[in-house]
C-alpha cells in the first residue's frame, strides 16, 4: 500500500458519503506497482480510496466497496480495519460505496465485481494499514490535546489511554485534534496489531445485517422506489439471438395499470452479446401485478433466429464427441501415449454435465433514472462499475455521467455481474422519460439467463501391475463463455482452463496429458458459483475413484497418491504458459499439493472413514483446490431401496490460509454444501429447439430442506494460519458433487457418469 | 373494495381484488419485507399471515383477506422480537437474507399452530421455503430453540 492520507476536513469528500470530523483514506495499489505509488505518495496528493471516518460521537464509519449477496462481505472486510484501529465493532456502521472502478480498483485487477472468492484476498492487507493507521492518528491527537509524548499514549476498545496518569478519551473526544497528522510510511509506518491481540480477526462474528434481515427490514434491488418510477417487465425471445417479427399490445393495454408497452431494439448482428440487454417487448405500469397480467396478454410472433440447431438431444453428443477428438493440447506432461501402450491395464470413462443456472432467490431487478444528470442506477449488481459502462453505451452517453448505488443482493452466484437488466431498465428510462424499475421474473431469469456451461469429459488413465497410476488424460468440451465477446470462439480460454482442469493436482502422476475439444456457443454461457470446476472436480474425483476399484486399491490412499506431497507444483514444466490462476501470482497463491493431500487426510479422519457402515451406507471422499483454497468433502450417503437418498452427515475441511470470520467461512462452506447438492442431484437445463425446456422451481427443482443436509460439519484447518488469504465463496461447491457420487457408489456400486443424479438411481 | 387490516392498520383498496397480496403489500403499501421469489407458491419468499395461519401472497389474491388480518413480516413483532426472529438471530441463520422473511413466517406460523413439532414436522413444513444460500441448517436449528421459547 501507498501513502495513507489524514483527510479530515478536505472538501473533496463531499460526494464520497463519508463524513465525519476525521476521515482517513488510503489508496490500494497492487504488490508490484507498490514501489512507484510509494515514491508518488510523498507528494501532496494520492487519490485515496478506501476510508475510515469517526465522527465526533466516536461512531466509525468503513467504507464497503464490494456487493453483499450472502458472503459476508460487509462484516468481514470491515472486521479486519475495526481491529486493527481498537474501535468497539458496536460503534462501526458500514457505508456502502457507489460503483467506481478508477476509485476502488485502481489497478484494474478486478474492476470491483464482486466475484471469483476474492475480496478478502485483495483487502487484508490494506485494510490492517487502514486501521493501524487510524489507530495512529487517534493516540497523536489524545497526546496533543493531553500535552504528552505520543509514547505514553495507546488505545483499546474505543478509548485511549494515557499510561502515567490512567486518563483516558473516547475516540470521538480527539477527532478535533486530528487535522493535519500526517501518517508516516515506510519504516516509520504505524505498526500493525500482534496476531495475538487480534480481538475481531478469526473471532465469529454475526453479519451486520442480520437484524435487518430477520425483520424485513433489508434493502434489497426491488425494494428500491424512486418518485415517479414505473415498473416494467420484458417478453424475450425464446431463443438466444431470436428478434420480435411483430407483437399487438391491445390487449396488454387493456389492463388496468398497464401504461405503455414498447419494444427494446434486439442486440444488433454485428454486437457480441456480452452483458447488454436482449430486446424484447417491455410492458411498463404503476404497479408489478400489472405489467405481469399484461405480459401475459401480449401476442408476440418472434424470428427464432440463428440457434434453433441448440437442442439437447443432438447438442449433448456433440460435446461428447468433441471430447473424444479432443485436438488442442493444454497441458503435457512426459507421454501418456507411450504410458498407455506400456501399462498393464488402460480405463476409459465418460462423464457428462448439463447446463445449469444460477435461480438466485433473488431475481434480477434495477432501477434507472436515464434523464437525470448524472444519470442514477440503483441495482442488486455484483459489478457496479460495469453496470455503469454498459448502461452508458446503452444510452448513448459517458460513463461518467453514471452513477450506480448497489442494494443488498438476495444471492449472486455470478448471476448479478452481467449487468443486461440494468441496460433493460436505462432504455426503457430514456425511452419513456420516467425513472424505470425492471422487475425479472423466476421465468426470465431461468429462460433468458447466462447458462453454465454443459460439458463432456473423456477420462483415460494406465495402471501398471501394482495398480500405480502411469498416465492421465482428461479431455474436455464445453461452449466457452468467451462466447459473450467472441460469438465464434470454438475452444476454451486460459480463464476456463485454470479453473480446476489445467491446474488438475495429480502432480504425482509421471505422464499428463489434458485436451480441450471444440464446441460451437449457442446460447449466453456465463459463470456461475466455481464455474467449471464444478465439471472437472467430479470428472477426476470420481474417475480416480474408478480407477482405485479396477486396481482393487483404497480410494483415499489411491487419491493421496495421485496428488503426492509436493510442496508447490509448478505448471510451466508441464508447458503451460499461462496458469492464470485466478488471476494472481504463482509467487503469492502456489499451488501446493500437500494442502490438499492434507484436507483429504483430515476429511477421512473427520468422517470415521474406513469404519464398517450398514448395508445401504456409504462414505465417500473428493477433494479440490480452487479460487487458491483447499476443500476435501466427505459425503455419508443412505442410499434407500426404493433409490431415494438421505444425507445424515457431511465433512468439510477447508484450508483457505488466513480467515477473518470462522463463523462466515462456516456457512459459506455450510452453503456450498446445498448448493452443490442442487448441482448433483437436480440441476438440469436443456433445450429443444433453441428454447430452454425449463421455467420455474418446479421443473428447475433445488434443494430443499427435504433433501438437504442437515448436519454439514465444517473443519478449518488452522495449521497454515500464515498463508494468504484464499477464497471461500465458492471452493466449497465443486468437490461436493464427486463426494457424494463416490459415496452412491461405496453404497451400491453403481457410478453415475452424468448429471444430475436425478432418478438414474430409482430405475436401479 | 376490499377491507383488509395489515399490520394492524384498516386498508381498504380499490384496485383489481385479483391482485396477489404480495403485489399489494410491496407495490401499493410499500411493505417490501414480503419478497418475490417465484410467483408460483413454490419458493415460499411470499410467506405471510391471514388470521394467523400462512399463506403464499404471491398466489393469494387480496379479496382472499377481504374482512381479515394480513400479518408480514414487519407486523410479526413491534420489536422484531418474536421468539423465532430472536432465534434467527441466535443462530446467524441468514447468508443474503433474501428468503429469510418468508422463512420465518413460515416458522412462525408452524409454532403458532404446533408449538412442539417434531423433527419431521419441521422438516416438512419448512420445505415449502427455497434457501438458494443454503441456510437449512441453521433455520432447522433455529425452529428448535423457537420451540422452546413459544
Ligand atoms: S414468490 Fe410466492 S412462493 Fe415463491
Ligand atoms: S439466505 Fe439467501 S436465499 Fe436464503
Amino acid at each position: 500500500m501507498s501513502g495513507i492520507q489524514n483527510l479530515s476536513r478536505r472538501d473533496f469528500l463531499k460526494n464520497t458519503g463519508i463524513t465525519g470530523a476525521m476521515v482517513l483514506g488510503a489508496q490500494v495499489v497492487p504488490s508490484p506497482l507498490l514501489a512507484g505509488a510509494r515514491a508518488q505518495s510523498t507528494g501532496a496528493s494520492i487519490q485515496p480510496n478506501l476510508f475510515v471516518s469517526i465522527a465526533g460521537d466516536g461512531m466509525v464509519t468503513i467504507t464497503c466497496s464490494r456487493s453483499e449477496m450472502g458472503q459476508g462481505v460487509r462484516t468481514g472486510i470491515p472486521m479486519i480495519l475495526a481491529d486493527e484501529l481498537e474501535a468497539d465493532w458496536q460503534r462501526v456502521k458500514i457505508w456502502q460505496a457507489p460503483g467506481d472502478a478508477e476509485k476502488y480498483d485502481p489497478a484494474g485487477k478486478d474492476g470491483q465485481n464482486t466475484d471469483g472468492s476474492r475480496s478478502t484476498r485483495h483487502h487484508l492487507d490494506v485494510m490492517r494499514e487502514l486501521g493501524a493507521a487510524g489507530r495512529y492518528v487517534l493516540e497523536q491527537a489524545a497526546a496533543r490535546k493531553w500535552g504528552v509524548d505520543p509514547g505514553e499514549v495507546y488505545a483499546k476498545d474505543h478509548r485511549l489511554y494515557h499510561t502515567g496518569s490512567g486518563r483516558s478519551f473516547d475516540f470521538g473526544d480527539v477527532v478535533d485534534a486530528a487535522a493535519g497528522i500526517e501518517v508516516p510510511a515506510g519504516a516509520d509506518a504505524p505498526k500493525l496489531k500482534d496476531p495475538s491481540r487480534w480481538k475481531y480477526i478469526g473471532r465469529d462474528m454475526p453479519v451486520v445485517d442480520n437484524y435487518d434481515m430477520s425483520t424485513g427490514g433489508a434493502d434489497f434491488g426491488a425494494d428500491v422506489t424512486i418518485p415517479g418510477m414505473k415498473i416494467a417487465v420484458v417478453a424475450r425471445a425464446p431463443v438466444y439471438r431470436g428478434k420480435v417479427k411483430s407483437f399487438d399490445a391491445a390487449e396488454a393495454l387493456k389492463v388496468q395499470g398497464v401504461e405503455q408497452v414498447v419494444e427494446i431494439p434486439p442486440l444488433p448482428d454485428d454486437k457480441p452479446a456480452e452483458f447488454r440487454a436482449l430486446g424484447g417487448i417491455a410492458v411498463i405500469g404503476t404497479n408489478t401485478w400489472s405489467v405481469l397480467e399484461g405480459r401475459r396478454k401480449l401476442a408476440i410472433e418472434w424470428d427464432d433466429g440463428p440457434n434453433t440447431a441448440h437442442d439437447s438431444s443432438t447438442y449433448d453428443d456433440q460435446l461428447r464427441a468433441a471430447a473424444r477428438d479432443g485436438g488442442h493440447v493444454i497441458r503435457d506432461r512426459g507421454n501418456v501415449d507411450e504410458a498407455f501402450a506400456a501399462a498393464d491395464q488402460v480405463l476409459e470413462a465418460e462423464y457428462f454435465v448439463p447446463y445449469f443456472i444460477h435461480t438466485p432467490m433473488e431475481p434480477p431487478a434495477a432501477i434507472v433514472d436515464a434523464n437525470a444528470r448524472p444519470v442514477k442506477i440503483v441495482a442488486a449488481t455484483q459489478s457496479p462499475n460495469e453496470t455503469r459502462q454498459y448502461v452508458a453505451e446503452a444510452l448513448g452517453v459517458d460513463k461518467s455521467e453514471v452513477e450506480c448505488q448497489v442494494t443488498l443482493l438476495g444471492g449472486g452466484f455470478g448471476r448479478k455481474s452481467k449487468p443486461d437488466f440494468a441496460c433493460e431498465a436505462a432504455i426503457l428510462s430514456q425511452m419513456t422519460g420516467s425513472p424505470v424499475r425492471v422487475q425479472w421474473t423466476r421465468e426470465d431469469e431461468i429462460r433468458n439467463g447466462y447458462y453454465h456451461a454443459a460439458s463432456a469429459h473423456r477420462m483415460k488413465a494406465g495402471l501398471d501391475t501394482s495398480g500405480k497410476v502411469t498416465a492421465w488424460h482428461h479431455s474436455g468440451a464445453w461452449p466457452s463463455l468467451i462466447g459473450l465477446w467472441a460469438p465464434a470462439a470454438r475452444t476454451g480460454h486460459p480463464i476456463e482452463y485454470g479453473l480446476g482442469l489445467i491446474d488438475t493436482p495429480y502432480d504425482a502422476v509421471p505422464n499428463l496429458r489434458i485436451e480441450n475439444g471444440e464446441a460451437d456457443v449457442m446460447i449466453r454461457v456465463g459463470w456461475y458459483r466455481s464455474v467449471n470446476n464444478i465439471q472437472h472436480a467430479f470428472a477426476m474425483n470420481c474417475f480416480a475413484n474408478e480407477l482405485a476399484a479396477a486396481a482393487g486399491r483404497d480410494p483415499v490412499e489411491f487419491l493421496l497418491e495421485l496428488i503426492g506431497e509436493a510442496e508447490v507444483m509448478d505448471l510451466a514444466k508441464d508447458g503451460v504458459e499461462d496458469p492464470w490462476n485466478y488471476g494472481d501470482s504463482v509467487e503469492e497463491w502456489p499451488i501446493m499439493p500437500k494442502r490438499l493431500s492434507n484436507v483429504l487426510r483430515v476429511a477421512a479422519a473427520k468422517s470415521g472413514y474406513g469404519k464398517p457402515m450398514p448395508a445401504g451406507h456409504g462414505l465417500g471422499l473428493a477433494c479440490h483446490r480452487s479460487f487458491h483454497s483447499y476443500v476435501a468433502t466427505a459425503v455419508h450417503v443412505v442410499v434407500r431401496d426404493d433409490g431415494s437418498l438421505h444425507i445424515p452427515q457431511v465433512d468439510m475441511v477447508v484450508d483457505c490460509g488466513r480467515y477473518v470470520n470462522p463463523e462466515g467461512v462456516k456457512k459459506q462452506i455450510e452453503g456450498a454444501a446445498i448448493y452443490g447438492n442442487t448441482v448433483a442431484r437436480h440441476g438440469l437445463i436443456s433445450t429443444t429447439r433453441g428454447a430452454v425446456d425449463q421455467s420455474n422451481f418446479h421443473d428447475y427443482p433445488v434443494t430443499r430442506m427435504n433433501d438437504a443436509p442437515l448436519d454439514v460439519r465444517v473443519h478449518i484447518v488452522e495449521d497454515f494460519v500464515h498463508l494468504r488469504p484464499c477464497g471461500v465463496g465458492e471452493p466449497g461447491v465443486p468437490p461436493y458433487t464427486p463426494a457424494l457420487v463416490n459415496a452412491i457408489h461405496d453404497a451400491t456400486g453403481k457410478r453415475i457418469r452424468r448429471l444430475p443424479i436425478g432418478d438414474q438411481l430409482k430405475s436401479a | 373494495m376490499v377491507s383488509i387490516r395489515i399490520n394492524g392498520v384498516n386498508r381498504r383498496f380499490h384496485g383489481d381484488p385479483n391482485m396477489p397480496l404480495l403485489w399489494y403489500v410491496r407495490d401499493e403499501l410499500g411493505l417490501t419485507g414480503t419478497k418475490f421469489g417465484c410467483g408460483m407458491a413454490l419458493c415460499g419468499a411470499c410467506t405471510m399471515h391471514v388470521d394467523g395461519g400462512a399463506v403464499r401472497g404471491c398466489v393469494t389474491p387480496v379479496s382472499f383477506a377481504d374482512g381479515k388480518e394480513v400479518t408480514t413480516i414487519e407486523g410479526l413483532d413491534s420489536e422484531g422480537n418474536h421468539p423465532v426472529q430472536r432465534a434467527w438471530r441466535a443462530h446467524n441463520v441468514p447468508q443474503c437474507g433474501y428468503c429469510q422473511s418468508g422463512q420465518i413466517m413460515s416458522a412462525a406460523s408452524l409454532l403458532n399452530r404446533n408449538p412442539d413439532p417434531s423433527d419431521d414436522e419441521i422438516v416438512a413444513e419448512m420445505a415449502g421455503n427455497i434457501c438458494r444460500c443454503g441456510t437449512y441448517q441453521r433455520i432447522f436449528a433455529a425452529v428448535r430453540t423457537a420451540a422452546q421459547e413459544v
